[in-house]
């Protein structure tokens, strides 16, 4: 069957997309349950097959596909295709993809069980999972813009779920934008290989390479500044967009007002992840820029640290793990800069299942809580919800790093990797992702501690109706904390050590980090036993421990540090000011501008001065004009004479 | 291809005949009226889709050339023919008809036969517009397009009609008299009224300079450019909705094709001279209008300064061209901005035409334009949201979407000019989303925010007609695009071979 690779590729794209338009169009047809079967079973159908494809790439070393499926148009020479590009990389973010978005297909069944539109929601997931596996499956930039538009759209549409709440259409909207910024730089990117490498096949791209490094381009006249470094830092402003980095963040606490699921399938486990695909795909690009590398460095650890500390400020539960996943990306970056691809890509895998498993847990903790996610208001739950209560933790420890976790393996791979790396900016980015192991534990377990344990703070009418949450939404929940705790320790050694990527990630030599950790590398239990002769183990257990002192044996702490420390406080609360001032300046700034030429510029100007100007000017002349048309000749041969004279004026001084 | 139909004569002469017989059927008999309309489209259009199916896209020659003489004293002859840049504006026009047909059906209350009569017409003249290879022929039906444009804003029009219609009147008669005094004299030079011979005519650069100026006055109205876009949005808030669809959907249109028919190939060395005036005008219609949309709190005007925004495209494509041959010495990258300059073209066509569609069914039911009167419509007309969302993404040029195939073209040619070019058309990815979503989210979207909008009905089957049909092409040619480009290509690389070789004389 594997003669035929590209009819199965084809159905692990098109399958979602069938469910969707089936649950969109038809859904009153249907009905709610023949929505959620329809969609189901056509993610479940390429959610198979792409593990199946992966057994064929990754197990049984079959050949990477690299085909044009049609030709979307041609100029002349120029073909933009819409193909696909399956190897080890893709493949494996196929998997992911496809079988995190089952389970929350799955999920979504117990938790919009109530919802008005559970159709609508279905279809919406499904047409996400199609444009992501667009993104993820492309073998071309004009179709990884359509899957990265694509996403960003359905991203929109799901934040804006709940159409009647004023922040969630509030929020969507900002989404939106907020990633058309990114998108703007990522289009100039691609306009940039376009140019340079004169196609926008991505092999036809990378062979080029060679040719285009050296080039330079003149963005401001007298400053040459090398294409690549340009074309690459254009692509990852895309990526900033879709990845949340610092400055282009904003976005992402907010889209928090969606529904749950989606908090875990797009804005944890796999949309917020298309940036960290990206830059991998691109790495024969991003290898022959150290300026890029080092921007993409220092840009995901601040990232790492400082949306970190905002973490833990926050109340609503749901926020607190949205900022723990703009950290983690940020540690995914910090990845890329270190060229440590491979790295990036495990932290992906390993987070995409413990960061969907906590937000699942949060969901289930929210339908237990009546949709009240204030943690002020929780406390005690895991006496009521113990299945709930023990795979958050497992998520909490896997996002912790606590050794033998999934996170601990990625997350030391990272911090490892970026030991050893070179660049410009690597000594800073060391000292932010060490810092936000401590911050990290502390803010998970800030959660952890005031949801399912200390004092119960939950108001009557909800504690009488708490209890666990029905099978559809704990059995997910314990699925995804298998691969959260063990999927780390399997992958680690081939992944990172074993050329598991192979070609589908090129690393230049002078800045291969992890073959310089490799080389230290026996095995997972040396691996293991190593770390706790280093300081991150014990500045997450740190963490715990301090996240313990603070919220169970010592409650009042935390307030007064806040009132010793006002202005941190404060400054934490307002999220560095970021929103404000992108309100204030940018929004507002726009508007105003807006209003600015519309009612200066056409109003005033064009039609007042210039248009009826004209027209009160020819009003005027008319109005002489009439006088002289007085019926008298010799008003006539008066005007006559005038003319002559100016003409012979002219003509004396050689005009005409 | 040896066919002695007279295709081209067949699709001017059936909707304006058309349109004559409706009108003689009167009022009274109003449903043998919608249908007969109905029926002329239809068959215009099927005749439309024959002249594709017949078309040879592998040349750039004029095909189904039709010629008679008309004023033999001074050369004029009824000249048509159509070539890859005319014909997909044609398909578009005759499609445009039918949808308009259908959305006066039981809108349109007086004077119904009139209307319908108005429309087809118009359509006739569209088609001899594109179809004019004799200059004097395509001003007559540029000029005569005017006459029942004028009457449709003038009778079935909003309450300052009046103001409009001679505004958008005069603005464009002014133009077009520029365009005749360019035309009369390219003709005492040569001869001819032949625009394939006006296109071979060696012209000093001097001269060609104000030919194209004059020129410019004429399309730069139409299409519009800054500055003289500001008789658009008057016009389409006081037009009827048919009106608005068909001022967008073509007659916009009317005025890019005659920057590439004739201030292109006529007036080359002047359009490379005038080149950096040509973008700054287009970046500026890009960015300044933009923004100006932005404050629109009428849905009708903030439509028309989207279209003057994304005509900016047009322009920009048609003319950066110049700028990449000095940079890169290949000609592929300017023949890509024209070919989405023109895809643009027909994009906006589909989309804005949708858009005003959209605004008129929420006019028909609440009778305002008005941002402010609006909210939470998705509650009570979910069928109309759907639409409507697709067409304000694409709108904001969403891949997927026939938007965003024009603009992606244009942008990467821009690039191949300036970064900066190209960096500040790439913004309208982020203004253009913002006037457009920001409308929706205000109209549709919240709660229910008044009584009137608690009543609203949902669209109903012959709405949903409609708009699906414009769905349809917005989708199929955003996913595959291909063909639009096979029909464009061979006439579009022999124009821009033209047009970069010197002509002057």
């Amino acid at each position: 069957m594997f003669e035929n690779m590209e009819k199965i590729y084809l159905a692990i794209v098109l399958a979602p997309l069938l469910g969707s338009v089936i649950a969109g169009l038809f859904g009153k047809l249907i009905g709610r349950s023949g929505a959620h079967w329809v969609t189901i079973i056509g993610v479940g159908i390429s959610s198979l097959l792409s593990m199946l494809a992966y057994k064929h790439i990754v197990f049984d070393g079959g050949e990477m596909f690299n085909q044009t499926i049609y030709t979307w148009l041609s100029i002349g020479s120029l073909d933009i295709n819409v193909g696909f590009l399956v190897d080890r990389l893709s493949v494996s973010m196929m998997v992911v993809v496809t079988f995190v978005s089952w389970m929350i297909h799955i999920y979504t069944i117990g938790y919009m069980h109530d919802d008005p539109g559970y159709q609508r929601f279905f279809s919406y997931i499904s047409l996400f999972t199609f444009a992501m596996l667009m993104l993820v499956m492309s073998n071309n930039f004009m179709q990884l813009f359509f899957g990265w538009e694509g996403v960003g759209l359905v991203s929109y549409l799901l934040i804006g779920f709940w159409y009647k709440k004023e922040s969630a259409i509030f929020a969507n909207m900002k989404a939106f934008l907020v990633n058309r910024v990114g998108d703007f730089g990522f289009l100039l990117g691609i306009a940039g290989v376009l140019l340079y490498f004169g196609s926008l096949d991505y092999m036809e791209v990378f062979a080029e390479t060679a040719a285009v490094d050296g080039l330079t381009m003149e963005i401001f006249s007298g400053h040459p500044w090398s294409v690549i470094t340009v074309i690459c830092i254009c692509l990852f402003i895309g990526a900033m967009g879709k990845s949340a980095q610092v400055p282009l963040h904003v976005w992402l606490p907010d889209s928090m007002e969606g529904p749950t699921p989606i908090s875990a399938l797009i804005h944890a486990a796999t949309m917020v992840t298309a940036g960290i695909f990206m830059v991998s795909r691109m790495s024969p690009l991003f290898e022959l820029s150290e300026v890029a590398l080092s921007f993409i460095l220092v840009i995901g650890s601040i990232t790492a640290l400082f949306m970190g500390l905002l973490g833990l400020v926050q109340n609503d539960i749901k926020r607190v793990i949205a900022y723990s996943t703009l950290s983690q990306l940020g540690y995914m970056t910090v990845a890329l800069g270190a060229s440590a691809y491979a790295a990036a890509m495990f932290h992906l895998i390993t987070h995409a299942f413990f960061k969907a498993l906590l937000f699942l847990a949060a969901g289930s903790v929210i339908i237990g809580m009546h949709h009240e996610q204030d943690m002020r208001k929780m406390g005690g739950l895991y006496k009521y919800m113990p299945i709930t209560w023990i795979t958050s933790l497992l998520g909490s420890l896997a996002l912790i790093g606590f050794p033998g976790t999934s996170g601990f393996y990625s997350k030391d791979a990272i911090i490892e990797a970026v030991h050893h790396s070179a660049l410009p900016g690597s000594g800073f980015a060391y000292f932010a992702v060490v810092a936000g192991v401590f911050i990290t534990a502390l803010y998970s377990f800030r959660l952890f501690f005031m949801t399912f344990h200390g004092k119960e703070r939950i108001d009557k009418h909800t504690w009488e109706h708490l209890h666990e949450s029905p099978k559809v939404v704990t059995v997910p929940l314990a699925v995804l904390a298998i691969p959260s705790i063990l999927l780390g320790a399997f992958l680690i050694g081939p992944m990172l050590f074993g050329g598991y990527f192979e070609e589908s990630i090129f690393v230049a030599a002078k800045h291969d980090v992890l073959a310089e950790i490799g080389a230290d590398y026996h095995g997972v239990w040396g691996f293991t036993l190593h770390a706790f002769q280093a300081a991150p183990v014990y500045l997450a257990l740190a963490g715990v421990g301090v996240a313990w002192l603070f919220y169970i044996k010592y409650p009042a702490v935390p307030a007064q540090i806040a009132g010793r420390f006002g202005f941190l406080h404060k400054l934490l609360l307002e999220k560095y000011y970021f929103d404000s001032f992108n309100q204030s300046v940018f929004a507002g700034g726009t508007r105003k501008i807006g209003s600015f030429f519309w009612r200066i510029g056409d109003i005033r100007i064009i039609d007042g001065f210039f248009v009826n100007g004209t027209a009160l000017s020819i009003r005027w002349f008319s109005g002489i004009v009439r006088t002289i048309q007085s019926g008298y000749l010799y008003d006539y041969a008066f005007s006559m004479i005038i003319g002559l004279l100016i003409l012979l004026a002219l003509f004396v001084h050689h005009l005409i | 291809m040896e066919m002695n139909i007279p295709l081209l004569s067949l699709l001017i002469w059936t909707p304006v005949l058309g349109g004559i017989w409706v009108l003689y059927a009167g009022d009274r008999q109003e449903n043998t009226v919608k249908y007969l309309s109905l029926s002329v489209s239809i068959i215009t259009f099927l005749m439309s889709v024959g002249l594709y199916l017949q078309f040879d896209s592998t040349t750039h020659e004029m095909q189904f050339v039709e010629k008679a003489i008309w004023i033999e004293s001074f050369n004029i002859n009824y000249h048509l023919g159509v070539d890859g840049i005319a014909l997909p504006l044609i398909l578009l026009t005759t499609f445009t008809t039918i949808l308009v047909i259908l959305a006066a059906w039981e809108v349109i209350e007086h004077r119904i036969s009139q209307y319908m009569a108005a429309f087809l017409v118009l359509t006739g003249l569209m088609n001899g517009v594109f179809m004019a290879l004799d200059a004097m022929l395509f001003y007559f039906f540029w000029e005569a397009m005017l006459i029942p444009m004028f009457l449709i804003i003038g009778i079935w029009g909003g309450p300052n009609r009046v103001y409009a219609t001679v505004k958008f009147f005069l603005y464009t008669f002014l133009g077009s008299v520029f365009m005749l005094v360019a035309l009369l004299y390219l003709y005492s030079q040569s001869g001819s009224f032949n625009i394939i011979d006006l296109q071979m005519l060696p012209i000093s650069l001097d001269v060609q300079k104000l030919i194209f100026i004059a020129f410019f006055l004429a399309f730069a109205v139409k299409i519009p450019m800054w500055p003289v876009h500001t008789w658009l949005p008057d016009a389409h808030v006081e037009a009827p909705t048919g009106g608005s669809v068909i001022l967008a959907a073509i007659m916009l249109k009317m005025g890019g094709y005659g920057f590439i028919r004739f201030s292109l190939p006529i007036a080359p060395d002047a359009s490379a001279a005038l080149d950096e005036f040509m973008i700054v005008l287009s970046l500026i219609a890009i960015v300044y209008i933009g923004f100006v949309a932005l404050a629109q709190q009428d849905m009708k005007k903030l439509i028309a300064y989207s279209s003057i925004s994304h005509m900016g495209f047009v322009t920009l494509g048609f003319f950066i061209g110049f700028k990449i041959v000095a940079n890169t010495d290949s000609a592929d990258g300017a023949v890509m901005g024209i070919e989405g300059a023109m895809m643009q073209m027909i994009s906006h066509g589909f989309i804005s035409g949708a858009l005003f569609l959209c605004v008129g069914v929420l006019y028909d039911r609440m009778h305002s334009r008005q941002i402010n009167d609006y909210g939470g419509v998705v509650n009570t007309m979910p069928v109309f949201a759907a639409f409507m969302m697709l067409f304000a993404m694409a709108n904001s040029g969403l891949p997927g979407t026939s938007g965003f195939v024009g603009e992606f073209l244009v942008i990467l040619s821009s690039f191949q000019a300036s970064f900066w070019i190209a960096f500040l058309a790439a913004l309208t990815l982020i203004l253009g989303a913002a006037y457009t979503l920001w409308m929706y989210k205000r109209v549709m979207f919240g709660d229910i925010a008044n009584e009137n909008v608690a009543e609203l009905k949902d669209i109903n089957s012959r709405e949903t007609l409609i708009l699906s049909l414009l769905a349809i092409v917005v989708l199929v040619f955003g996913v595959w695009p291909a063909p639009i480009f096979e029909i464009m290509h061979a006439t579009i690389e022999h124009l821009f071979n033209h047009i970069i070789h010197p002509k002057l004389g």
